[in-house]
């Protein structure tokens, strides 16, 4: 096990390192000077050096890479072009608005689609199932920018029960959150589902049931905690398209995270900005998808006991 | 199967048949400004009075254009990458396995973002910014049925009867994976199109005054409080191209018994 960890954590520095080296290539892939992108056309050639020289563009290449990653190792992400403003510090103010979005919606997605996946598991083709299944592929095909409005329009603008966007009020982050958990509830039901059908079929529920267990014991001692485990891998995975679909559902929300910092540096063409939002959203879900593995292997008694 | 196979061919007539119908997509009535629909305009008008229907069919042509644009570069880039690294193994192949890792790294639409802020908008870019980050699936795709059909008895015989690396790839393997790449591209035109409004919602996609569905939600959410047929309008045709789009990948999976990994793009 402690090899398949290692092997994990190296495969995983590897792609970290590639991470960095494809965001810090970004400021290089603007056409043209992206000095002159930043500043626009009416900056003083004074301005323009000092940027260039804080950027560190007149060096080469490796050396400029190798400034960036020791920089990073020290915490410090740089300074945004706009109010000069250390970009740590930025950062320290969006994420956790970002945070608390992602853990109310992961928390929603997991309290309403495993209970649904397993209902709709158990009463397989009958009306949960269907229901299950009709709203997983109906919200596959609602982005979260056609998705926001619409609980807008009903929750806030018709029903008037929640405040429409901002973050004025603790309500707020209703809208938003369950802009963002609709999707990943219906890829956890759909996941649950499955998992659950498959382990059902499987010789140790047989045998539980054979041995004369209450169908309540076969299915949440039993079965359960075995299918549950492919969707830990599957919450791993879609907390990365949790933290991307925040771009959206933020700029759609007002909601201001990292996502809408984001959005803002690129209207802005504040491009150190931009470097590190895409880099911190990147690096956060790849943690989170090690962190996943490892905790698979964990528990996985099959993982967890070979060799 | 039917309503999904008309809803997807309906889209694709209006996208080839609205540039040849002399539509004013562009043409700003300010007497009209978000007017509730009427005889002329059956879905209303926007925030310069625009007409919204012409705007809509012609968004779905924008839409279309730039799915099958970026869908033909990708397939074969990622396909040609996929098939030479499956095929050949060794470091290359290796090599790109770990770029497909970095990039797969970036979750949803991330990249594509960011490479479409620094190239700056407008079509061109955002056709490019859609090419460099959705080869990777196909590239994975087929670089795993590369590594496992070159070892079958078919492809041996081919080699040991002299048949060229080209003739192999081309006539004794690429068939064979038409197939799962059939199914991954069509779940690859839903979530382009998804990409392609999420991208000109955020501004940087389709330049205004060129219509596309994503800015016209934007301008639409703006405007939720006076026209919310705006809103709905754009959303609802959206999405039914792409549950229609997704509901046949799913039959087309099915019926081909293809087992394919939905690639993350939304």
């Amino acid at each position: 096990m402690m090899s398949h960890l290692l092997q994990r954590v190296g495969g995983t520095l590897l792609t970290v390192f590639g991470v960095l080296l494809l965001t810090f290539l970004l400021v290089h892939l603007v056409p043209g000077d992206p000095v002159e992108v930043m500043l626009g056309e009416s900056a003083s050639g004074a301005d323009r050096a000092a940027l260039r020289a804080d950027l560190g563009l007149d060096r080469p290449l490796p050396v400029q890479f190798a400034v960036y990653l020791g920089k990073l190792a020290r915490g410090d992400f740089g300074v945004s072009i706009y109010g000069h403003v250390p970009i740590t510090q930025l950062l320290a103010e969006r994420v956790p608005a970002t945070a608390r979005l992602a853990f109310l919606s992961l928390s929603l997605a997991l309290l309403v689609g495993v209970p649904l996946g397993i209902a709709a598991a158990l009463r397989q083709r009958q009306w949960p199932d269907r229901v299950a299944t009709l709203s997983a592929l109906t919200l596959s095909a609602m982005p979260h920018f056609w998705l926001g409005p619409l609980l807008m329009l009903v929750f806030a603008l018709w029903l008037g029960w929640l405040p429409v966007s901002g973050m004025e009020s603790s309500a707020s982050i209703v809208l938003p959150a369950l802009t963002l958990a609709c999707g990943l509830t219906a890829i956890l039901t759909r996941m649950t589902r499955t998992s659950l059908l498959e382990v059902l079929g499987e010789d140790f529920v047989r045998t539980a049931r054979a041995k004369g267990l209450p169908e309540k014991t076969v299915i949440l001692r039993h079965a359960l905690r075995a299918a549950l485990l492919p969707v830990i891998t599957i919450v791993g995975l879609q907390l990365g398209s949790l933290l991307a679909g925040a771009v959206i559902t933020e700029t759609v929300f007002g909601w201001e995270g990292v996502g809408r910092l984001l959005v803002e540096s690129i209207e802005k063409r504040d491009y150190p900005v931009t470097q590190a939002c895409v880099l911190v959203i990147a690096l956060t879900y790849v943690l989170v998808n090690l962190l996943t593995d490892v905790l698979y292997s964990r528990i996985d008694p099959r993982i967890r006991f070979a060799a | 199967m039917r309503l999904p196979l008309a809803i997807v061919l309906f889209w694709t007539a209006v996208a080839l048949v609205t540039p040849l119908l002399g539509l004013a997509p562009d043409d700003i009535h300010l007497e009209n400004i978000l007017a509730s629909p009427d005889a002329h305009a059956w879905l209303g008008y926007d925030d310069l009075g625009r007409d919204i229907l012409s705007r809509l069919l012609t968004g779905a042509s924008v839409s279309l254009t730039v799915a099958v644009a970026v869908t033909l570069f990708t397939l074969t880039f990622g396909t040609l990458l996929g098939l030479l690294g499956g095929y050949f193994g060794g470091w290359p192949d290796r090599l790109l396995m770990h770029v497909t890792d970095v990039f797969l790294a970036f979750p949803g639409i991330l990249l594509a973002i960011a490479f479409a802020a620094v190239l700056g908008p407008g079509l061109d870019n955002l056709i490019l910014a859609l090419c460099m980050t959705s080869w990777v699936g196909y590239a994975r795709l087929t670089r795993a049925q590369a590594l496992s059909l070159r070892n079958r008895q078919h492809v041996l015989a081919a080699r040991s009867l002299g048949a060229s690396t080209t003739r192999i790839l081309l006539r004794h393997m690429l068939p064979l994976l038409a197939a799962p790449l059939l199914v991954e591209l069509t779940f690859s035109i839903a979530s382009l199109i998804i990409a392609e409004a999420s991208l000109s919602f955020l501004g940087l996609g389709i330049q205004a005054p060129h219509a596309s569905w994503g800015a016209m939600l934007r301008d639409g959410v703006r405007y939720l409080l006076v026209a919310p047929h705006y809103v709905l309008a754009v959303g609802l045709s959206l999405m039914s191209l792409v549950l229609a789009v997704n509901v046949l990948g799913d039959h087309l999976r099915d019926t081909w018994d293809v087992k394919t990994q939905k690639a993350g793009h939304d």
